[in-house]
Protein backbone atom coordinates (compact mmCIF):
# COMPACT_ATOMS: atom_id res chain seq x y z
CA UNK A 1 0.00 0.00 0.00
CA UNK A 2 1.59 3.23 -1.04
CA UNK A 3 0.74 5.80 1.16
CA UNK A 4 0.15 9.93 -0.63
CA UNK A 5 2.43 11.76 1.06
CA UNK A 6 1.23 14.39 3.15
CA UNK A 7 3.71 17.18 3.48
CA UNK A 8 3.93 20.10 5.93
CA UNK A 9 5.14 23.38 4.06
CA UNK A 10 6.92 25.49 6.41
CA UNK A 11 7.46 29.34 5.33
CA UNK A 12 10.81 30.41 6.79
CA UNK A 13 11.27 33.86 7.32
CA UNK A 14 15.32 34.13 7.63
CA UNK A 15 14.98 32.80 11.55
CA UNK A 16 11.39 32.63 11.94
CA UNK A 17 8.58 30.17 11.31
CA UNK A 18 5.53 32.29 9.19
CA UNK A 19 2.20 31.80 7.44
CA UNK A 20 1.14 34.17 4.47
CA UNK A 21 -2.30 34.41 2.90
CA UNK A 22 -2.33 34.74 -0.93
CA UNK A 23 1.37 35.37 -0.48
CA UNK A 24 0.83 37.90 1.55
CA UNK A 25 0.04 39.23 5.40
CA UNK A 26 2.66 37.50 7.49
CA UNK A 27 1.54 35.76 10.36
CA UNK A 28 4.21 34.59 12.68
CA UNK A 29 4.39 31.27 14.02
CA UNK A 30 7.05 30.33 15.98
CA UNK A 31 10.87 29.16 16.46
CA UNK A 32 11.74 26.47 13.39
CA UNK A 33 13.24 24.36 15.39
CA UNK A 34 10.63 23.82 17.95
CA UNK A 35 7.80 23.53 16.02
CA UNK A 36 9.74 21.09 13.81
CA UNK A 37 10.21 19.25 17.22
CA UNK A 38 6.31 18.87 17.35
CA UNK A 39 6.00 17.65 13.58
CA UNK A 40 8.85 15.27 13.94
CA UNK A 41 7.16 14.06 17.37
CA UNK A 42 3.49 13.44 15.02
CA UNK A 43 5.57 11.47 12.54
CA UNK A 44 4.67 13.68 9.15
CA UNK A 45 5.78 12.26 6.34
CA UNK A 46 7.84 14.70 4.98
CA UNK A 47 9.01 18.87 5.77
CA UNK A 48 9.18 20.85 3.09
CA UNK A 49 10.97 25.02 4.37
CA UNK A 50 10.57 27.74 2.01
CA UNK A 51 12.70 31.19 2.83
CA UNK A 52 10.01 32.95 0.94
CA UNK A 53 12.24 36.16 0.67
CA UNK A 54 15.89 34.77 0.46
CA UNK A 55 15.85 35.15 -3.43
CA UNK A 56 14.78 38.42 -3.20
CA UNK A 57 16.81 39.74 -0.86
CA UNK A 58 19.76 37.80 -2.18
CA UNK A 59 20.14 35.66 1.04
CA UNK A 60 22.25 32.10 1.12
CA UNK A 61 20.22 29.18 2.88
CA UNK A 62 20.74 29.60 6.70
CA UNK A 63 22.80 26.65 6.93
CA UNK A 64 22.42 26.53 10.53
CA UNK A 65 19.38 26.39 11.44
CA UNK A 66 18.58 23.42 8.78
CA UNK A 67 21.18 21.46 10.65
CA UNK A 68 19.79 22.03 13.94
CA UNK A 69 16.59 20.05 12.10
CA UNK A 70 18.64 17.77 9.92
CA UNK A 71 20.20 16.43 13.47
CA UNK A 72 16.87 15.33 15.17
CA UNK A 73 14.10 15.14 12.25
CA UNK A 74 14.86 11.64 10.70
CA UNK A 75 12.61 11.91 7.49
CA UNK A 76 12.38 13.60 4.45
CA UNK A 77 13.41 16.91 4.33
CA UNK A 78 13.50 19.12 1.64
CA UNK A 79 14.67 23.06 1.58
CA UNK A 80 14.36 26.33 -0.89
CA UNK A 81 15.27 29.62 -1.16
CA UNK A 82 17.89 31.55 -2.83
CA UNK A 83 19.50 28.35 -4.03
CA UNK A 84 21.64 29.83 -7.04
CA UNK A 85 23.84 27.36 -8.31
CA UNK A 86 24.47 23.61 -7.87
CA UNK A 87 27.46 24.27 -4.86
CA UNK A 88 24.76 25.84 -2.72
CA UNK A 89 22.65 22.79 -3.46
CA UNK A 90 25.52 20.39 -1.92
CA UNK A 91 25.74 22.27 1.46
CA UNK A 92 22.51 21.34 1.95
CA UNK A 93 22.59 17.93 0.78
CA UNK A 94 26.06 18.00 2.87
CA UNK A 95 23.87 18.53 6.24
CA UNK A 96 21.21 16.04 5.64
CA UNK A 97 18.48 17.30 3.73
CA UNK A 98 18.44 14.98 0.38
CA UNK A 99 16.01 17.46 -1.67
CA UNK A 100 16.14 21.09 -2.73
CA UNK A 101 13.71 23.38 -4.28
CA UNK A 102 14.02 25.99 -6.58
CA UNK A 103 11.71 28.31 -8.13
CA UNK A 104 13.24 32.14 -9.27
CA UNK A 105 16.42 30.57 -9.94
CA UNK A 106 14.79 28.12 -12.25
CA UNK A 107 13.68 30.46 -14.28
CA UNK A 108 16.05 32.99 -14.09
CA UNK A 109 19.21 30.25 -14.53
CA UNK A 110 18.10 28.02 -17.51
CA UNK A 111 20.42 25.29 -17.11
CA UNK A 112 20.14 25.29 -13.13
CA UNK A 113 17.57 22.23 -13.11
CA UNK A 114 19.96 20.27 -15.52
CA UNK A 115 22.84 21.25 -13.40
CA UNK A 116 21.28 20.14 -10.33
CA UNK A 117 19.57 16.81 -11.53
CA UNK A 118 22.55 15.13 -13.53
CA UNK A 119 25.16 15.80 -10.59
CA UNK A 120 22.49 14.96 -7.73
CA UNK A 121 19.84 12.86 -9.45
CA UNK A 122 16.52 14.50 -10.64
CA UNK A 123 15.45 13.08 -7.13
CA UNK A 124 16.91 15.56 -5.11
CA UNK A 125 15.58 18.17 -7.01
CA UNK A 126 11.29 19.77 -6.48
CA UNK A 127 10.69 22.92 -9.07
CA UNK A 128 8.30 24.91 -7.33
CA UNK A 129 6.15 26.69 -9.37
CA UNK A 130 3.31 29.52 -8.42
CA UNK A 131 0.82 30.45 -10.48
CA UNK A 132 -2.00 32.85 -10.93
CA UNK A 133 -5.48 32.84 -12.30
CA UNK A 134 -6.58 36.46 -13.06
CA UNK A 135 -9.76 37.93 -13.50
CA UNK A 136 -10.08 36.77 -16.84
CA UNK A 137 -9.42 32.87 -16.02
CA UNK A 138 -6.32 33.30 -17.36
CA UNK A 139 -3.36 31.12 -15.88
CA UNK A 140 0.36 32.39 -15.47
CA UNK A 141 3.23 31.58 -13.34
CA UNK A 142 4.85 34.09 -11.07
CA UNK A 143 8.69 34.08 -9.78
CA UNK A 144 10.13 36.24 -6.71
CA UNK A 145 7.90 35.26 -4.02
CA UNK A 146 4.72 35.86 -6.38
CA UNK A 147 5.69 39.10 -7.48
CA UNK A 148 6.46 38.52 -10.93
CA UNK A 149 4.73 37.70 -13.64
CA UNK A 150 6.70 35.68 -16.64
CA UNK A 151 3.51 34.70 -18.63
CA UNK A 152 4.02 31.28 -18.74
CA UNK A 153 1.03 29.32 -18.78
CA UNK A 154 1.94 26.74 -15.44
CA UNK A 155 0.81 23.65 -17.70
CA UNK A 156 3.54 24.43 -20.25
CA UNK A 157 6.18 25.77 -17.70
CA UNK A 158 5.39 22.51 -15.53
CA UNK A 159 6.09 20.04 -19.03
CA UNK A 160 9.30 22.49 -19.51
CA UNK A 161 10.90 21.23 -15.85
CA UNK A 162 10.07 17.72 -16.43
CA UNK A 163 11.76 17.72 -19.81
CA UNK A 164 14.74 19.75 -17.68
CA UNK A 165 15.08 17.15 -15.66
CA UNK A 166 13.30 18.22 -12.45
CA UNK A 167 12.14 15.09 -9.96
CA UNK A 168 8.83 17.10 -8.23
CA UNK A 169 6.71 19.50 -9.01
CA UNK A 170 5.39 21.27 -5.89
CA UNK A 171 2.57 22.99 -7.72
CA UNK A 172 1.79 26.55 -5.33
CA UNK A 173 -1.92 28.22 -6.46
CA UNK A 174 -1.10 32.09 -5.05
CA UNK A 175 -4.68 32.68 -5.25
CA UNK A 176 -5.66 30.19 -3.21
CA UNK A 177 -2.75 29.99 -0.81
CA UNK A 178 -3.43 30.63 2.82
CA UNK A 179 -7.44 30.73 2.38
CA UNK A 180 -9.02 27.24 3.70
CA UNK A 181 -10.92 27.51 0.83
CA UNK A 182 -9.95 23.78 -0.92
CA UNK A 183 -7.53 23.20 -4.10
CA UNK A 184 -7.69 24.14 -7.43
CA UNK A 185 -8.45 21.18 -8.62
CA UNK A 186 -8.96 21.79 -12.21
CA UNK A 187 -5.50 22.95 -12.78
CA UNK A 188 -3.83 20.59 -10.53
CA UNK A 189 -5.24 17.90 -12.43
CA UNK A 190 -4.42 19.27 -16.19
CA UNK A 191 -0.51 18.95 -14.62
CA UNK A 192 -1.09 15.67 -12.95
CA UNK A 193 -2.16 13.94 -16.12
CA UNK A 194 -0.07 16.18 -18.13
CA UNK A 195 3.74 15.35 -16.67
CA UNK A 196 5.10 11.63 -15.29
CA UNK A 197 6.77 13.24 -12.59
CA UNK A 198 5.22 13.70 -8.71
CA UNK A 199 3.03 16.40 -7.86
CA UNK A 200 2.47 18.15 -4.40
CA UNK A 201 -0.57 20.31 -4.97
CA UNK A 202 -0.43 22.85 -3.06
CA UNK A 203 -2.45 26.08 -1.28
CA UNK A 204 -5.88 26.55 -0.30
CA UNK A 205 -6.18 23.16 1.93
CA UNK A 206 -8.17 24.00 4.77
CA UNK A 207 -9.73 20.37 5.78
CA UNK A 208 -9.46 16.57 5.55
CA UNK A 209 -12.34 16.68 2.75
CA UNK A 210 -10.11 18.58 0.58
CA UNK A 211 -7.35 16.07 0.84
CA UNK A 212 -8.94 13.81 -0.09
CA UNK A 213 -10.87 15.80 -3.35
CA UNK A 214 -7.71 16.22 -4.71
CA UNK A 215 -6.33 12.76 -3.85
CA UNK A 216 -9.14 11.14 -5.36
CA UNK A 217 -7.46 11.86 -8.90
CA UNK A 218 -4.78 8.67 -8.85
CA UNK A 219 -2.26 9.82 -10.32
CA UNK A 220 -1.82 12.87 -7.62
CA UNK A 221 1.50 11.72 -5.09
CA UNK A 222 1.30 14.14 -2.38
CA UNK A 223 -0.45 17.12 -0.78
CA UNK A 224 1.16 20.09 0.73
CA UNK A 225 0.05 21.88 3.70
CA UNK A 226 0.11 24.89 5.26
CA UNK A 227 -2.35 26.64 7.40
CA UNK A 228 -4.24 23.41 8.18
CA UNK A 229 -1.25 22.01 10.40
CA UNK A 230 -0.02 25.59 12.00
CA UNK A 231 -3.50 27.07 13.08
CA UNK A 232 -5.75 25.78 14.98
CA UNK A 233 -8.80 27.13 12.25
CA UNK A 234 -9.20 29.60 9.84
CA UNK A 235 -8.66 33.26 11.90
CA UNK A 236 -7.56 31.34 15.28
CA UNK A 237 -4.55 30.75 16.68
CA UNK A 238 -1.21 29.00 16.30
CA UNK A 239 -1.80 25.03 17.06
CA UNK A 240 0.91 22.55 15.04
CA UNK A 241 -1.04 19.58 14.07
CA UNK A 242 -1.46 16.63 11.65
CA UNK A 243 -4.92 15.36 9.82
CA UNK A 244 -5.84 12.01 11.31
CA UNK A 245 -3.98 9.84 8.80
CA UNK A 246 -6.43 7.22 8.76
CA UNK A 247 -8.93 9.19 7.73
CA UNK A 248 -6.76 9.77 4.15
CA UNK A 249 -7.40 7.94 0.60
CA UNK A 250 -4.78 5.64 0.37
CA UNK A 251 -3.09 4.61 -2.91
CA UNK A 252 -4.27 0.67 -4.13
CA UNK A 253 -1.57 -0.31 -5.86
CA UNK B 1 33.04 1.39 14.56
CA UNK B 2 30.87 1.53 11.79
CA UNK B 3 32.31 3.02 8.92
CA UNK B 4 30.32 5.14 6.25
CA UNK B 5 31.91 4.70 2.88
CA UNK B 6 32.08 7.86 0.75
CA UNK B 7 32.40 7.76 -2.58
CA UNK B 8 31.10 10.32 -3.69
CA UNK B 9 27.47 9.17 -4.32
CA UNK B 10 25.14 11.85 -1.83
CA UNK B 11 23.70 11.63 1.48
CA UNK B 12 26.15 10.62 4.29
CA UNK B 13 24.78 13.24 6.79
CA UNK B 14 21.38 11.99 7.53
CA UNK B 15 22.99 8.14 8.31
CA UNK B 16 25.56 9.79 10.27
CA UNK B 17 22.92 11.88 11.96
CA UNK B 18 20.90 9.22 13.02
CA UNK B 19 23.73 7.09 14.48
CA UNK B 20 24.88 9.68 16.57
CA UNK B 21 21.53 10.55 18.20
CA UNK B 22 21.45 6.34 18.61
CA UNK B 23 24.61 6.68 20.34
CA UNK B 24 25.95 4.25 17.57
CA UNK B 25 29.79 5.18 17.15
CA UNK B 26 30.65 5.72 13.21
CA UNK B 27 32.10 7.65 10.52
CA UNK B 28 32.44 8.92 7.47
CA UNK B 29 35.30 7.81 5.63
CA UNK B 30 36.53 7.57 1.84
CA UNK B 31 39.99 6.22 2.59
CA UNK B 32 40.89 2.82 1.92
CA UNK B 33 42.93 2.29 5.32
CA UNK B 34 40.25 2.91 7.74
CA UNK B 35 37.47 1.20 5.72
CA UNK B 36 40.19 -1.73 5.88
CA UNK B 37 40.05 -1.70 9.96
CA UNK B 38 36.01 -0.97 9.94
CA UNK B 39 34.04 -3.71 12.52
CA UNK B 40 30.79 -2.91 9.79
CA UNK B 41 30.06 -1.11 7.38
CA UNK B 42 27.49 0.89 5.48
CA UNK B 43 27.39 1.65 1.67
CA UNK B 44 25.35 4.39 1.17
CA UNK B 45 24.46 5.60 -2.38
CA UNK B 46 22.32 7.70 -4.34
CA UNK B 47 22.97 8.48 -8.26
CA UNK B 48 23.55 6.24 -11.06
CA UNK B 49 24.20 2.76 -11.12
CA UNK B 50 27.93 3.05 -12.74
CA UNK B 51 28.92 6.15 -11.73
CA UNK B 52 28.72 3.97 -8.27
CA UNK B 53 30.57 1.06 -9.56
CA UNK B 54 33.03 3.17 -11.25
CA UNK B 55 34.09 5.42 -8.24
CA UNK B 56 34.48 1.82 -6.29
CA UNK B 57 36.39 0.48 -8.35
CA UNK B 58 38.77 3.17 -8.02
CA UNK B 59 41.96 3.02 -5.55
CA UNK B 60 41.48 -0.09 -4.67
CA UNK B 61 38.27 0.04 -2.70
CA UNK B 62 36.49 -2.81 -4.34
CA UNK B 63 39.04 -5.61 -3.46
CA UNK B 64 39.01 -4.15 -0.04
CA UNK B 65 35.26 -4.23 0.68
CA UNK B 66 35.26 -8.14 -1.56
CA UNK B 67 37.95 -8.92 1.86
CA UNK B 68 35.45 -7.25 4.45
CA UNK B 69 32.32 -8.94 2.93
CA UNK B 70 33.34 -12.17 1.81
CA UNK B 71 36.35 -13.65 4.30
CA UNK B 72 36.19 -11.25 7.03
CA UNK B 73 32.43 -11.76 7.39
CA UNK B 74 31.73 -8.41 8.80
CA UNK B 75 28.16 -6.96 9.18
CA UNK B 76 27.37 -4.89 5.56
CA UNK B 77 24.70 -3.03 5.05
CA UNK B 78 23.57 -1.62 1.98
CA UNK B 79 21.17 1.51 1.62
CA UNK B 80 19.23 2.32 -1.78
CA UNK B 81 22.16 2.25 -4.47
CA UNK B 82 24.25 0.58 -2.44
CA UNK B 83 21.68 -2.35 -1.93
CA UNK B 84 21.45 -2.27 -5.42
CA UNK B 85 25.23 -2.46 -6.15
CA UNK B 86 25.51 -5.93 -3.95
CA UNK B 87 23.53 -7.41 -6.77
CA UNK B 88 24.73 -8.52 -10.13
CA UNK B 89 23.63 -5.43 -12.01
CA UNK B 90 20.71 -3.72 -12.89
CA UNK B 91 19.15 -2.24 -16.03
CA UNK B 92 20.06 1.35 -15.57
CA UNK B 93 24.03 0.40 -16.13
CA UNK B 94 26.19 -1.71 -17.94
CA UNK B 95 29.02 -2.46 -15.31
CA UNK B 96 28.34 -5.42 -13.10
CA UNK B 97 27.45 -4.81 -9.49
CA UNK B 98 29.34 -6.27 -6.70
CA UNK B 99 27.75 -10.01 -6.85
CA UNK B 100 27.53 -10.83 -3.32
CA UNK B 101 23.83 -11.33 -3.59
CA UNK B 102 22.22 -13.45 -6.95
CA UNK B 103 19.75 -10.28 -8.49
CA UNK B 104 19.08 -7.86 -10.26
CA UNK B 105 17.98 -4.11 -10.38
CA UNK B 106 14.95 -3.70 -12.87
CA UNK B 107 13.56 -0.45 -13.80
CA UNK B 108 9.68 -0.12 -13.14
CA UNK B 109 7.27 -0.12 -15.57
CA UNK B 110 5.89 3.15 -16.47
CA UNK B 111 2.74 4.18 -15.32
CA UNK B 112 0.53 7.42 -15.48
CA UNK B 113 -1.38 6.35 -11.62
CA UNK B 114 2.32 4.81 -10.08
CA UNK B 115 4.76 7.48 -11.21
CA UNK B 116 8.26 6.87 -11.37
CA UNK B 117 10.18 7.46 -9.33
CA UNK B 118 8.24 5.41 -6.64
CA UNK B 119 8.78 8.47 -3.94
CA UNK B 120 7.04 7.84 -0.43
CA UNK B 121 6.33 6.08 2.44
CA UNK B 122 5.36 2.24 1.80
CA UNK B 123 4.93 -0.79 3.92
CA UNK B 124 7.76 -3.56 3.59
CA UNK B 125 7.24 -7.31 5.18
CA UNK B 126 9.95 -9.14 6.70
CA UNK B 127 9.50 -12.46 4.77
CA UNK B 128 11.90 -14.27 6.99
CA UNK B 129 13.13 -13.97 10.10
CA UNK B 130 16.45 -12.43 11.07
CA UNK B 131 18.23 -9.95 13.89
CA UNK B 132 18.16 -6.81 11.36
CA UNK B 133 13.83 -6.87 10.92
CA UNK B 134 13.63 -8.10 14.62
CA UNK B 135 11.25 -5.91 16.82
CA UNK B 136 9.86 -4.29 13.75
CA UNK B 137 5.91 -2.41 14.40
CA UNK B 138 3.06 -3.70 12.51
CA UNK B 139 2.58 -0.90 11.10
CA UNK B 140 5.89 0.39 10.28
CA UNK B 141 6.36 2.18 7.12
CA UNK B 142 9.21 3.33 5.39
CA UNK B 143 10.67 5.90 3.02
CA UNK B 144 11.49 4.93 -0.72
CA UNK B 145 12.93 6.69 -3.43
CA UNK B 146 13.90 4.28 -6.67
CA UNK B 147 13.27 3.80 -9.92
CA UNK B 148 14.75 0.49 -10.28
CA UNK B 149 13.69 -2.38 -7.61
CA UNK B 150 15.93 -5.08 -6.87
CA UNK B 151 14.57 -8.76 -7.77
CA UNK B 152 16.48 -11.57 -6.28
CA UNK B 153 16.95 -14.75 -8.52
CA UNK B 154 16.71 -16.86 -5.24
CA UNK B 155 14.15 -16.33 -2.85
CA UNK B 156 16.21 -17.29 0.47
CA UNK B 157 17.92 -13.89 -0.46
CA UNK B 158 14.77 -12.07 0.28
CA UNK B 159 14.41 -10.44 3.43
CA UNK B 160 11.11 -7.83 3.10
CA UNK B 161 8.81 -7.37 0.09
CA UNK B 162 6.89 -4.46 -0.88
CA UNK B 163 4.45 -3.80 -3.38
CA UNK B 164 4.74 -0.96 -5.83
CA UNK B 165 2.70 -1.93 -9.03
CA UNK B 166 5.18 -4.72 -8.66
CA UNK B 167 6.17 -7.17 -5.89
CA UNK B 168 9.52 -6.37 -5.11
CA UNK B 169 12.35 -7.27 -3.19
CA UNK B 170 12.50 -3.96 -0.44
CA UNK B 171 14.75 -5.92 1.55
CA UNK B 172 17.30 -9.00 0.86
CA UNK B 173 20.50 -10.59 3.09
CA UNK B 174 22.55 -13.56 2.71
CA UNK B 175 24.94 -14.28 5.83
CA UNK B 176 26.51 -11.40 6.61
CA UNK B 177 25.41 -9.18 4.04
CA UNK B 178 22.28 -6.92 4.03
CA UNK B 179 20.52 -4.49 1.44
CA UNK B 180 17.45 -1.89 2.44
CA UNK B 181 16.00 -0.09 -1.06
CA UNK B 182 14.39 2.15 1.48
CA UNK B 183 16.00 5.18 3.58
CA UNK B 184 16.03 3.37 7.20
CA UNK B 185 18.15 6.98 8.17
CA UNK B 186 15.10 8.62 6.70
CA UNK B 187 11.82 6.58 8.29
CA UNK B 188 11.39 7.97 12.01
CA UNK B 189 11.29 5.48 14.61
CA UNK B 190 10.68 2.31 12.39
CA UNK B 191 13.94 2.87 10.41
CA UNK B 192 15.99 3.92 13.52
CA UNK B 193 14.80 0.06 15.08
CA UNK B 194 16.52 -1.67 11.86
CA UNK B 195 20.22 0.83 11.83
CA UNK B 196 19.63 -0.17 16.14
CA UNK B 197 19.43 -4.01 14.94
CA UNK B 198 22.34 -3.34 12.42
CA UNK B 199 24.39 -1.83 15.52
CA UNK B 200 23.73 -4.90 17.79
CA UNK B 201 24.38 -7.80 15.31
Amino acid sequence: MHINRLIPILLLNNESLVKTARFNNFSYIGDPCNTVRIFNELEVDELLFLDINSSREGRAPNLSILSDIANECFMPLGYGGGIKDSEEAKKIFDIGFEKVSINTNAFLKPHLITDIAKIFGSQSLVVSIDYKKNLFGKYSVYIKSGRKNIKLHPLDWAKEVENRGAGEILLTSINKEGTWSGLDLELIDQVVDAVNIPVIAHGGVGSVDHINNALSNQSLSAVGLGSLVVFQKKDMGVLVNFPDRSKIIKKLV
Amino acid sequence: MIVIIDYGMGNLGSILNMCKFLNIEACISDDVESIKNAKKIILPGVGSFDTAMERIKKNGMQEVLNIKALEEKIPFLGICLGMQLLTNGSQEGSLPGLGWIDAEAIKFPESRVLKVPHIGWNEAKSVKSDLMVKGLLDNSRFYFVHSYFVKTNNNDNSLMKTKYGVTFDSAISKANIYGFQFHPEKSHKYGMKILKNFSEI
